[in-house]
């Protein structure tokens, strides 16, 4: 507001304390979230850090005497044979249920509910997204039954002439990726469905006038230009499925034997099951790391402006 | 013609296979609830009954549960509330040195996985004697709130003209007043979203308080709910679906008020319609 001419000394030290004043009230209102923020988020990621490397203990003479012990629990975990299929089966389980199974389904229903019938593309989003909103411990009795021994899936499959199968035991892993591509497509299908009515539809006209087929407009032309939010959206669902804890637990509590443990699984077993804090929080450290790399991966690609 | 036919129908083949299958294991939770004989496969119910809701509604540990979940996702959404439009503030209103880190900050921890700290927030709440307690969790689950609110709502607060604040300070209000007064009424829609999806956030929430919370008389409703099937999931189905079904209530209800508010806030600038 004030030109240069006119800031005589007087007016420099009236800037000078409106501007602390403007500072001084910026931290009082950024402080209560600035302590909260300390005390409960980065303090737990420092502690992270820290205890991945003591023989931190729930019971015993260790609980009391916690010891730096260096990398003793990388050592231990990378001998651990559970750790390697833990994380097998944490590559597996987002790889098919997130980067493959609800980004394909989700662009797959995006694209042909474009240009529907508007009740009938109603109708199917909200099926969709009924699946969403229901609470993920909801998602897994759902699925849980409809998988059971005496389950509807086996109902149907009795109808055809077939003979029912016990699908948590004989194909856990499919199981679980496919409650969660139930669960999760209709976050992909929203950010589809926003990317693809930003493409300008005389885009598509024009080639389509040129003799392009609806399959090569699709691929060609509307692929190329919702890239950017097929990368975001990517990386968002992979670090939504990472720390995916509550279905898999409550549909396979990680079983049959180690069938469907992935990483959230083997940390939550190591430190409240054996009791392992130490051992667990180095495991957590691991599943802490992917999701930062992964973060740092998704600000670069958003390119936001602050 | 037959081809641009077939090319027509197929997408609403399609969908519509895609949609029964979608549909089909839900479709058994809103059978069995009124189902008084229910099972496990879906069938149509001989006669209908209300008594699985009843029974759930009845059972005093079970309300007992939905009023602590009540309490920790009403709590957790009036806190990141408060506390983030109160940091959104000076972050969208003056020009500061910190500004963009703290945003870029704030930006990455939206996104990192909650999961993976869960141990150490056990261990922290062992140090803090904080283990067991409600409050400790509200406010655990507040900050794990708080990086989105913060994002969303500085977004918003953006688009709140600051002339009509101007105006309110030449009244003699103060900035607290204003921010109160003027500048909040004006972001309703985007404080809903923020309060719904942080509500519905907890509300959904299991592994939190089923780490952070040790005594059954204190459980929220997602983890009585995980009890409830582990001790009869497979015997009292219809009372197992009627439960799944309150409790998914709230997160339905809140999610298409969203909605609403969503398409408001875009809306915004023409606050003569009302």
């Amino acid at each position: 507001m004030q030109t240069n001419a006119e800031l005589s000394p007087a007016n420099e030290i009236k800037e000078k304390k409106k501007k602390d004043h403007i500072l001084l009230r910026s931290i009082l209102f950024l402080l209560p979230s600035w302590i909260i923020l300390l005390v409960f988020f980065v303090g737990p990621i420092l502690l992270t850090f820290y205890f991945a490397f003591t023989n931190l203990s729930l019971t015993g003479s260790q609980a009391k005497s916690l010891e730096f012990i260096g990398f003793q629990n990388f050592t231990t975990m990378f001998q651990d044979p559970n750790f390697r299929i833990s994380m097998l089966n944490t590559i597996v389980f987002l790889l098919f249920s997130a980067v493959v199974g609800q980004q394909v389904l989700g662009f797959i229903l995006a694209v042909l509910m474009k240009e529907r019938n508007k009740s009938f593309r109603r109708i199917i989003g909200i099926i969709v997204i009924a699946g969403w909103v229901t609470p993920e411990i909801v998602v897994a009795f759902c699925w849980v039954t409809f998988l059971s021994d005496n389950g509807t899936l086996n109902m149907i499959f009795q109808f055809i002439g077939l003979k029912p199968v016990a699908w948590l035991f004989t194909f856990p892993m499919v199981s679980v990726v496919i409650a969660n591509i139930w669960h999760g497509t209709a976050f992909s299908m929203l950010v589809f469905q926003a990317s693809l009515d930003d493409v300008p539809k005389s885009v598509e006209e024009a080639a389509k006038i040129d003799g392009a087929s609806r399959l090569q407009i699709l691929l060609k032309i509307v692929l190329p230009m919702v890239k950017g939010s097929i990368v975001t959206n990517m990386i968002l669902v992979t670090l939504q499925t990472l720390g995916v804890f509550t279905l898999i637990f409550a549909m396979t509590g990680g079983g049959p034997g180690t069938d469907t443990q992935t990483l959230p699984i083997f940390m939550y077993n190591q430190a409240f099951v054996n009791y392992q804090l130490g051992y667990g929080t180095a495991i957590s450290l691991i599943l802490l790391l992917i999701g930062i790399v992964s973060s740092l991966i998704y600000m670069k690609y958003l390119k936001v402006k602050i | 013609m037959s081809r641009f036919k077939l090319e027509k129908i197929m997408p609403y083949v399609i969908l519509t296979v895609l949609g029964i299958l979608f549909l089909l294991p839900l479709l058994w939770v809103a059978v069995a609830s009124i189902d008084p004989n229910a099972q496990q496969a879906l069938k149509t119910p001989d006669s209908l009954t209300t008594s699985n809701f009843t029974s759930i509604l009845k059972d005093p540990a079970i309300l007992r549960s939905f009023a602590i979940g009540l309490f920790l996702s009403v709590g957790q959404a009036v806190l990141v509330v408060i506390l983030a439009g109160m940091a959104a503030y000076p972050l969208s209103r003056y020009a500061l040195k910190f500004k963009k880190p703290f945003m870029y900050t704030v930006l990455f921890m939206t996104s990192l996985p909650i999961t993976a700290v869960m141990v150490p927030v056990y261990q922290l709440f062992v140090y803090m004697n904080l283990q067991d307690s409600l409050i400790g969790t509200v406010l655990f689950l507040t900050a794990s709130g708080m990086p989105y609110a913060i994002w969303m709502l500085k977004n918003f607060m953006d688009a709140v003209p600051l002339e009509l604040e101007e105006s309110a300070w030449i009244d003699g209000a103060s900035v607290w007043q204003g921010l109160k007064r003027i500048v909040a009424p004006l972001m309703i829609p985007g404080i809903c979203t923020v309060a719904i999806f942080t509500f519905s956030g907890s509300w959904g929430n299991f592994f939190v308080p089923y780490i952070l919370i040790q005594t059954p008389e204190n459980f929220p409703a997602s983890v009585t709910i995980f009890q409830f099937f582990g001790n009869y999931g497979m015997v009292e189905y219809g009372k197992l679906a009627a439960f799944s079904l309150i409790y998914t209530l709230p997160a339905v209800v809140l999610y298409i008020f969203s909605q609403r508010f969503m398409s408001q806030g875009f809306s915004l600038g023409g606050a003569s319609k009302g």
